[in-house]
């Protein structure tokens, strides 16, 4: 099995009023196909940082991360966001659905980037509502939803366009025991029976239970 | 298509601001509208005035009369063309409401006024009857003045019953022409006058001079007054422009003022728009980093904004603009009959109100789009509003 994700001595500084501040620290590091991931340690150690890396959305300061073959720090910036529509699903840990859009339409909402016709949308966006238990709930906004059920959406979101990775913040940090159990084994369901890889960042060792590896990361290093 | 959707509904979200917003612009666009066309109106009144016409009128007031003996004075100066003499003769017809201006003038004031469009036959009729008048088209249409029918005046600057019979109904040359003028026999007047108040027969109120040059206007002006110095009755001669400027009475101090007014209307229409579509963008900091996460592009999140701000623009400015309409005539009413003598919404005040919605529109989005584009997806997850 080959790697999909290969991090090679990434390292990041934000600059705050041209002080600089490390986060990450040559970091490297492996993810295979179909792995399902946990990215572990305490508040500030880099870990949403990481994961924005290797989900595209965020630049690294030195290293490289090769999605898929990709090296992703190479791309401009509307080739990136091209590249992230078709290769990464995010969830958050605020489900940060548009609250004027049904779940329908949330859903529906990267495959308007798609050449898919209306007909085509639809049948997808079903299908994943279906997969995620909300085939009832379609038309329903946000606000009309518990926060299980909104974080469902936001992982029907994250998956309709099939992408290569899911990656997910603190998917349950919002949640209560009940809902964060659904949500952690929909995101099995998808590791184990799509095929999905996986990355998923959490507090909860509860959480991390359900993952192949687990790893942890402290002030800016992998341990 | 699922962008105007979403820009709908985005524009909706916040119903009471969005009205209130568009409700502002609708406002300002009326007044707008409504001040333009004052503007406008004043502007072709004095457009309307001829440059080689002089007024002379008594120093001290237009109210005091000059004597007919002034005529042949002035016309001997070199350079004048035409004298017309002119009495303000006002009167009631049927009802103290109806106003249009009713003027005895000798018969030459056709040739003075050649905007003012009398046929040759209805002139030499005209010419040959005593109590004649003739009348503009606008008075002919909205009081159906046909010619032969008879129109009485009730004195009162002179007073009795006065009878005069329609000879002739002039049009106006152009759109700014006057066309609400009734106009009659000086001498039919005068004959009057000396047989019930010799006191007031053989004068006038004012002269209009018609002159060769325009460019000599200053100095056959001085030349005129200069005749009458120390006389009973001295003059003040100026170019009819700067005479319809002080009659017309809106001084131009107030008509920059308001054309000043109409444009920073639009400033604060633009402020208060601005500040909406700011608010709204900053709200939707977190939403606009999920729409580029998702792989949503620049053109994309500018399309959003720059349609939400149109939208509401054009609504505003859409609502104003038919609003305008029956404000502006509603206005017209509330003035007394005939003040101005011509009121309409010319088209490029309607361009302008389009052109400064549209402006309104775009220009509100720029800060947003720019706040929005220039935000990192990172730093627009971490913004707490
Ligand atoms: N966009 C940014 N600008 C400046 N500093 C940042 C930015 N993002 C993260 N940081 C800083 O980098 C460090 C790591 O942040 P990060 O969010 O990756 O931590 P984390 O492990 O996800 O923490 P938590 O468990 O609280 O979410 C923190 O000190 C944070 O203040
Ligand atoms: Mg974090």
């Amino acid at each position: 099995m080959s790697a999909i994700i290969q991090v090679k001595n990434l390292s990041k500084s934000y600059w705050r009023n041209s002080l600089e501040i490390p986060v990450l620290h040559d970091i490297t590091l492996d993810v295979q196909e179909g792995e399902f991931l946990a990215l572990m340690g305490p508040s500030g150690s880099g870990k949403t940082t990481l994961l924005n890396l290797i989900a595209g959305i965020d630049r690294p300061t030195n290293g490289e991360v090769t999605v898929a073959g990709t090296d992703i720090a190479k791309l401009g910036e509307s080739a990136l966001a091209k590249w992230r529509s078709s290769n990464v699903g995010f969830v958050f840990q605020f489900y940060n659905l548009i609250p004027v859009l049904t779940a329908f339409e949330n859903v529906e909402l990267p495959l308007l980037l798609t050449k898919l016709s209306k007909s085509e949308r639809r049948k997808h966006v079903e299908a994943t509502l279906n997969i995620v238990g909300l085939g009832d709930r379609m038309a329903h906004y946000p606000k009309q939803l518990s926060g299980g059920q909104e974080q469902r959406v936001a992982i029907a979101r994250a998956i309709v366009t099939d992408p290569v990775i899911l990656v997910a913040d603190e998917p349950t940090g919002d949640l209560d025991r009940k809902s964060a159990e659904e949500i952690l084994t929909l995101i099995d369901r998808l590791n184990k029976e799509f095929k999905k890889t996986v990355i998923v960042v959490t507090h909860d060792p509860h959480a991390a239970e359900k993952a192949s590896r687990k790893l942890h990361l402290d002030k800016g290093d992998l341990v | 298509m699922k962008v105007f959707k979403l820009i709908f509904k985005n524009a909706l979200r916040h119903k009471l601001r969005t009205s209130l917003t568009i409700l502002g612009i609708t406002i300002a666009i009326i007044a707008f509208g409504l001040l333009r066309t004052v503007v406008t109106i004043w502007y072709s009144t004095v457009d309307a005035t001829m440059a080689n016409r002089l007024i002379t009128r008594q120093s001290v007031s237009f109210i005091f009369p000059l004597p007919f003996a002034y005529k042949d004075k002035i016309q001997s100066v070199p350079g004048v063309a035409n004298v017309c003499g002119a009495v303000w003769f006002q009167g009631v017809y049927k009802d103290k409401s109806n106003f249009f201006a009713r003027i005895a003038a000798d018969d030459n004031i056709f040739e003075v006024y050649p905007e003012f469009l009398l046929s040759k036959e209805e002139f030499n009729v005209y010419k040959k009857q005593r109590n004649a008048c003739v009348v503009g088209a606008s008075i002919a249409k909205q009081y159906n003045f046909k010619i032969g029918d008879q129109i009485v005046l009730e004195g009162d600057i002179f007073p009795g019953r006065w009878e005069f019979e329609v000879r002739g109904i002039y049009q106006p040359k152009n759109k700014n022409t006057d066309a609400t003028q009734m106009i009659f026999h000086l001498d039919y007047l005068n004959e009057r006058m000396k047989a019930e108040t010799p006191a007031r027969a053989n004068q006038v109120f004012w002269y209009m001079v018609q002159i060769d040059n325009p460019n000599r206007s200053a100095q056959i002006s001085n030349q005129i007054d200069a005749m009458f110095k120390n006389s009973t009755a001295e003059t003040k001669t100026e170019t009819e422009k700067a005479f319809t400027q002080g009659f017309i009475s809106a001084s131009g101090a107030i008509i920059t003022a308001m054309n000043w007014m109409s444009f920073m209307i639009i400033g604060i229409i633009l402020l208060v728009v601005a500040n909406t579509m700011i608010m709204s963008a900053r709200e939707r900091t977190r939403e606009y980093a999920v729409f580029k996460t998702l792989g949503f592009s620049a053109l994309h999140l500018t399309g959003l904004i720059l349609g939400e701000s149109m939208l509401i623009a054009c609504l505003g400015g859409g609502i104003g603009l038919a609003l305008t309409f029956p404000v502006v005539s509603g206005f017209e009413q509330a003035m007394p009959k005939g003040f101005f003598p011509f009121f309409f919404i010319e088209p490029i005040t309607i361009a302008l109100a389009v052109i400064a919605t549209l402006l309104v529109g775009l220009l509100a989005a720029i800060f947003p789009i720019q706040r929005a584009l220039g935000t990192k997806i990172v730093d627009g997850f971490r913004f707490v509003g």
